[in-house]
């Protein structure tokens, strides 16, 4: 029978007087692909980050893999694999020692770790690309080896934020495949967030939307443009969220990820 | 590499060869000497601190991320952030090292081991130090003020351009709590043989300030919430 991998019960995120995430509870059952959707300053950031066990939240439960994220860290972190929004590879390593080091530090045994990066390069189409400095690759090829570095565990659950964001349509596709076909073979669960309402529909089991700091919506993308008797899951979203466009404030990490794009991202 | 290596080059060339006369002059000898270990030491500084507070972009927006989500404990990646900064560094002092014996320093060689040493532990300082201050900024608008109002005085109150006997008390008084100062000070003693403080009080103040501020890096940077 499916059981939950990810369970996330009253969660709660002040900082100051400020709350980000405001009681939310809601579970991903193990072996699907969840979408996680909301508005800019709804608080899905704050949410993965809490998941990825980047941030500690103010109050509230969260279970991944059985793990809890407060207690047990390094248990939590090894069940999952994660692409972020903004890049994280060693610009100055080869794509296979990028994959390297992200198995070394995993504790993938060698002779495994190997195989599996032969066998992930090729599985992103990025094997003969494997000495060559990630520097020199494209955003779309960035992201493809993110891709294949958080799988290299083997973990049960991926989480990808924002992973299309800023890449051609071909490759937008070319990822979805990729996902799609991880989920079926490998029944790997897939957490993503996004704001591409296609990706959503396309390829997600169970869609929340999150605004405000709390769920106000879950369900499938049938069950949802139902619910707010819209026919697109864009339409439907736009119900919910009201067709108002956000106050944000401007926050340093968004200072810091202008100053990057102004300079070139490393 | 050549663009670090600009600006101790230039001052060691420029003070070097600006104050050489006039410091002979009053009695000091010869500045060239006296200078190279405290231009090396400056060296270190800048590129540990820089490397320390890369984590600020880093930890955000680059590999640091990575590291802080792999199921790897936090002080092993400061350690390891701490000790490869601090490998750059010594490699880069090695170089203006290998520059200055271009134009006339001469040292002594028989306490090179003890030379690496000093350099290693004021590079691990430094970089710790640098890392520690990232931990608590988010962006980069503190760094002018880091570097004018921290980096600048550590330098110049360190005894790397000019020697510490004879100085007015206050003076005096921040150069001795100044980490640099034993650095400087230690580097000076194995490469030429005159030692302020002496070799081994420079050993203890710097080893023991360095420690502090590995662990003040460790604590600081074990609690970043991304």
């Amino acid at each position: 029978m499916e059981d939950n991998i990810i369970e996330i019960k009253n969660l709660v995120k002040k900082f100051k007087d400020f709350t980000a995430v405001d009681d939310i509870s809601f579970n991903v059952k193990h072996g699907e692909i969840f979408a996680f959707l909301g508005p800019n300053g709804a608080g899905k950031t704050t949410t993965i980050r809490m998941l990825t066990t980047l941030l500690d939240p103010t109050q509230g439960d969260i279970t991944v893999n059985g793990f809890k994220t407060t207690k047990d860290k390094s248990g939590a972190r090894k069940s999952f694999g994660i692409v972020f929004q903004d890049p994280s590879l060693d610009n100055e390593l080869t794509a296979f020692e990028n994959l390297e080091f992200h198995g070394i530090m995993y504790d993938v045994p060698k002779k495994v770790r190997r195989e599996r990066i032969d066998q992930l390069l090729k599985f992103v189409g990025l094997e003969d690309r494997r000495n060559d400095f990630v520097k020199n690759f494209s955003g779309g090829m960035k992201r493809r080896l993110e891709i294949a570095r958080g799988l290299i565990h083997h973990p049960k659950i991926l989480f990808l934020d924002e992973p299309t964001i800023g890449l051609d349509p071909q490759t937008r596709n070319h990822l979805w495949e990729y996902i799609k076909k991880l989920n079926k073979e490998e029944d790997m669960t897939v957490f993503l967030t996004t704001h591409y309402m296609e990706e959503a529909e396309s390829i997600a089991n169970t869609i929340a939307i999150i605004d405000l700091g709390k769920i106000i919506a879950k369900g499938t993308s049938e069950e949802l443009k139902k619910q707010t008797k819209q026919e697109s899951l864009e339409k439907a979203f736009l119900e919910l969220t009201g067709k108002q466009i956000r106050e944000e404030i401007g926050t340093a990490r968004d200072r810091a990820r202008f100053q990057g794009r102004m300079w070139g991202n490393r | 590499m050549i663009g670090a290596l600009g600006q101790p080059v230039l001052f060691f060339l420029a003070l070097g060869f600006g104050f050489g006369p006039v410091y002979a002059k009053a009695g000091g000898g010869n500045y060239i000497e006296f200078l190279a270990p405290g231009i090396m030491a400056m060296t270190i500084l800048f590129t540990s601190m820089f490397t320390g507070m890369e984590v600020i972009w880093d930890r955000q927006f680059g590999f640091l991320k990575e590291t802080m989500v792999a199921p790897v404990s936090r002080w092993q990646i400061m350690l390891g952030k701490t000790l490869g900064g601090a490998t750059i560094s010594v490699i880069q002092a090695l170089v203006v090292f290998i520059i200055t014996l271009f134009f006339g320093f001469t040292p002594n060689w028989t306490l090179l081991p003890l030379t690496l040493l000093f350099m290693f532990i004021l590079a691990a300082a430094f970089t710790a130090l640098g890392i520690a201050i990232a931990s608590k900024l988010e962006d980069m608008q503190a760094f002018p003020v880091i570097m004018n109002f921290l980096i600048m005085p550590i330098f110049f109150l360190s005894g790397a351009l000019f020697p510490l006997n004879g100085l007015p008390k206050a003076v005096g008084f921040i150069a001795a709590i100044d980490p640099l100062s034993y650095g400087v000070d230690g580097l000076r003693g194995a490469l030429i043989g005159t030692a302020h403080y002496g070799l081994t009080i420079d050993l203890l103040a710097l080893s023991a300030i360095t420690l502090a501020l590995i662990g003040l890096g460790t604590y600081l940077f074990s609690k970043i919430q991304v």
